[in-house]
């Protein structure tokens, strides 16, 4: 079966399936039900499943993210939807200390199987507080799992694959990606947690990236294509894990390195790959690592100031050329 | 609740369990053999053994990182406390956890959190789920004062009412967090207020008497598995040790404590006992002496125990089974 919805639809159609399979799954957070989600994507549930099932929390990030973590040690499988990523900070002490830590500190007894599910992303002209990719840093946090899924196809397997998952979860769903298309088979085999894409095979530099940066990275290895740069582009697509086995190929076979990261540069994902390939692959490089992030500014509201601060496919283009002119 | 001889003997006895159990944990911290924080409850024992004995093995339990004596009164064995406090893999947690982390699937003692208010939404989603999958049972949380000052404890009370969830908050009010008086942070100091204002049953206990404790405990277990939400126990107590075994006590009288001391649980319980002619009929000796094999018995299990090998450091960050 195959068809053509958008990301938004292909998150709820997960979610729908994953409640009508399994009554202990439950959707949670503020203005998921009557008003049918800030993002609009769990418009519909709350006819479909009900009060106990869809259900409306107060602006209590931490207690209701708290909530989630008692409800799943006791059972449930239950979905906690966070407005954006900016406010789940005032729950970061139940992901961090509680969420993250109760198997390990539990002796292996009490595991977590919980789905938090976040809206991210810059490019809305939304302002500092409402504008930041923090998916990076929170996949700092030990005993979380972090995804970040770019396809429609992913919006919908990773919500089946963070239930099934016995410990937590952070999906981060770009806003900006809520209404891009694309084709969606339901009956496929999703790709394991933990796994990197490569979406375009290259083989003189590898791009790597994740969430909305994948369609700016392949739009960007299709100009460098012109030019003659065969680029890898390679879909991160969980930040912890991260797919070391997949990147450190991939190196080997391009040995020239960009990556792109909504996040800071400073103690940013892109940050911990160079790390990682200095430890692992170093003596596969032909030139420096380079990345394309965020300039370091709360981001701007004026649009051409937000413009100049993120990520764009010409910096991806530029830094892509400098590394193959440095090798 | 009626007292007779038995319930007298059991009250008596597990409240002079959870004493000799931490009065030997003062030994053996000085003798350096636990280490790390370590946060003794003397002095608040009729709490814990009265609101347990409210409770059936199906309740769970939630406390903070002064738990030992509700994880002795919920029925975690002597054993494997000791032996997590001596940091052997045969303790609660394999000696991952230590004095602020005891958890206990089997007795569902949910720990054992160093966060200050950060059980109470745990609490909270515990019971949503017992609520959503029917299950009649209760989810107790237990914080202290400082507890109330947190955003957390006022977001739980909010979400429990609002929910009307079937959980069990103790507050055990033993006037200071750490160094600081209540009254130094809370403008209004009769907690139970403040739950009363979520809407929430709500009543302040004498927290130094365990019948009182195990009365009120009881009748709002009842009230809560008659489905009629959330109840709230503040219970005024006092700790007569230091807050932590790094703490000097420069923010108190000795006076104070001595003062309290004369009202300890121990002491106002043989009290009752007496005026009730049902003390000249207890064998305390007895008692004492089954504790002291308990302890020591206790003690040499920790003594016994193993080291988690080192090689298992990394296990239970994540999950090795899938649980479908
Ligand atoms: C969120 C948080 N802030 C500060 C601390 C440090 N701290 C540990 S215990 C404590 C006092 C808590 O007092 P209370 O809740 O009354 O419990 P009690 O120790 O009296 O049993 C503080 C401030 C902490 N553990 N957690």
């Amino acid at each position: 079966m195959d068809n053509t919805i958008t990301y938004r639809e292909a998150v709820r159609e997960a979610i729908r399936k994953a409640m009508s399979e399994d009554e202990r799954v439950f959707l949670m957070g503020e203005d998921v039900g009557n008003y049918g989600g800030s993002y609009a994507v769990s418009r519909g549930l709350l006819d479909e499943f009900g009060r106990e099932r869809i259900i409306d929390t107060p602006l209590s990030e931490s207690a209701f993210t708290g909530a989630g973590i008692g409800a799943a040690m006791n059972g449930m499988r239950p979905i906690v939807e966070i407005m954006t990523v900016n406010f789940s900070l005032l729950a970061l002490d139940q992901i961090i200390n509680n969420a993250g830590s109760l198997l390990h500190m539990s002796g292996g007894q009490f595991n977590v199987p919980l789905v938090i599910r976040m809206a991210t992303g810059v490019g809305n002209q939304l302002g500092a507080q409402h504008s930041h990719s923090l998916e990076g840093w929170l996949s700092y946090i030990v005993g979380v799992k972090v995804l970040t899924p770019a396809t429609v196809q992913d919006a919908y397997d990773m919500i089946g694959l963070a239930l099934s998952d016995p410990d937590p979860v952070l999906v981060f769903e770009n806003s900006l990606l809520y209404n891009s298309k694309g084709s969606l088979d339901t009956k496929s085999t999703p790709i394991p947690i933990g796994k990197a894409l490569v979406h375009r095979p290259g083989k003189d530099i590898t791009i790597l990236t994740y969430g909305i940066n994948l369609f700016k990275a392949l739009e960007a290895a299709e100009t460098l294509a012109k030019d003659g740069i065969d680029a890898e582009v390679i879909d991160l697509r969980s930040l912890r894990p991260l797919d070391d086995e997949t990147i450190m190929k991939s190196v080997a076979k391009t040995h020239r390195v960009v990556i792109v990261d909504d996040g800071w540069k400073s103690g940013s994902i892109s940050a911990e790959i160079m790390a990682r390939i200095n430890e692992q692959a170093f003596y596969e490089l032909d030139a420096p690592m380079a990345r394309v992030c965020t300039l370091e500014v709360p981001l701007p509201y004026a649009k051409h100031l937000e413009d100049a601060a993120i990520v764009q496919v010409d910096k991806i283009i530029e830094m892509a050329k400098k590394v193959m002119v440095q090798s | 609740m009626e007292l007779d001889l038995t319930k007298a003997k059991e009250f008596y006895s597990k409240m002079l369990l959870i004493r000799r159990f931490e009065e030997r944990c003062v030994e053996f911290y000085s003798k350096q053999k636990i280490r790390g924080f370590l946060h003794l409850y003397i002095g608040e024992e009729a709490i814990a053994v009265g609101i347990m004995s409210a409770l059936t093995p199906e309740d769970a339990v939630l406390a903070t990182y002064r738990e030992h004596g509700q994880a002795l009164a919920k029925g975690v064995s002597a054993n494997s406390i000791m032996a997590e406090l001596f940091g052997k893999q045969e303790g609660t947690s394999r000696g991952r956890g230590g004095s602020m982390h005891l958890f206990d699937a089997n007795t569902r003692f949910y720990g054992g959190t160093a966060i200050v208010a950060g059980g109470l939404p745990l609490a909270v989603g515990m019971a949503l789920a017992d609520k959503m999958m029917k299950r009649n049972r209760v989810t107790v949380c237990m914080f202290g004062d400082g507890a109330v000052a947190e955003g957390e404890f006022h977001e739980s009370l909010n979400l429990a009412a609002l929910w009307n969830l079937p959980v069990l908050f103790v507050c055990e009010n033993n006037r200071y967090a750490m160094g600081t008086a209540l009254n130094l942070t809370e403008s209004e100091t009769d907690i139970y207020k403040k739950a009363a204002s979520y809407k929430i049953n709500s009543k302040q206990v004498d927290g130094m008497s365990v019948i009182e404790v195990a009365k009120a405990a009881s009748r709002a277990v009842e009230d809560i598995k008659d489905g009629k939400g959330p109840v709230f126990l503040e219970c005024l107590t006092y700790r007569f040790r230091a807050h932590s075994m790094f703490d000097a006590e420069l923010y108190r009288e000795k006076v104070e404590v001595e003062e309290w001391k004369e009202k300890g649980p121990l002491v106002v319980f043989q009290k009752r006992l007496e005026e009730m002619g049902l003390w000249s009929e207890m064998d305390v000796k007895e008692l004492e002496d089954e504790i002291k094999n308990t302890m020591d018995e206790a003690v040499e299990f920790a003594e016994n125990g193993t080291l988690e090998p080192i090689e298992d450091l990394e296990k239970f960050v994540y999950s090795e089974v899938s649980n479908g």
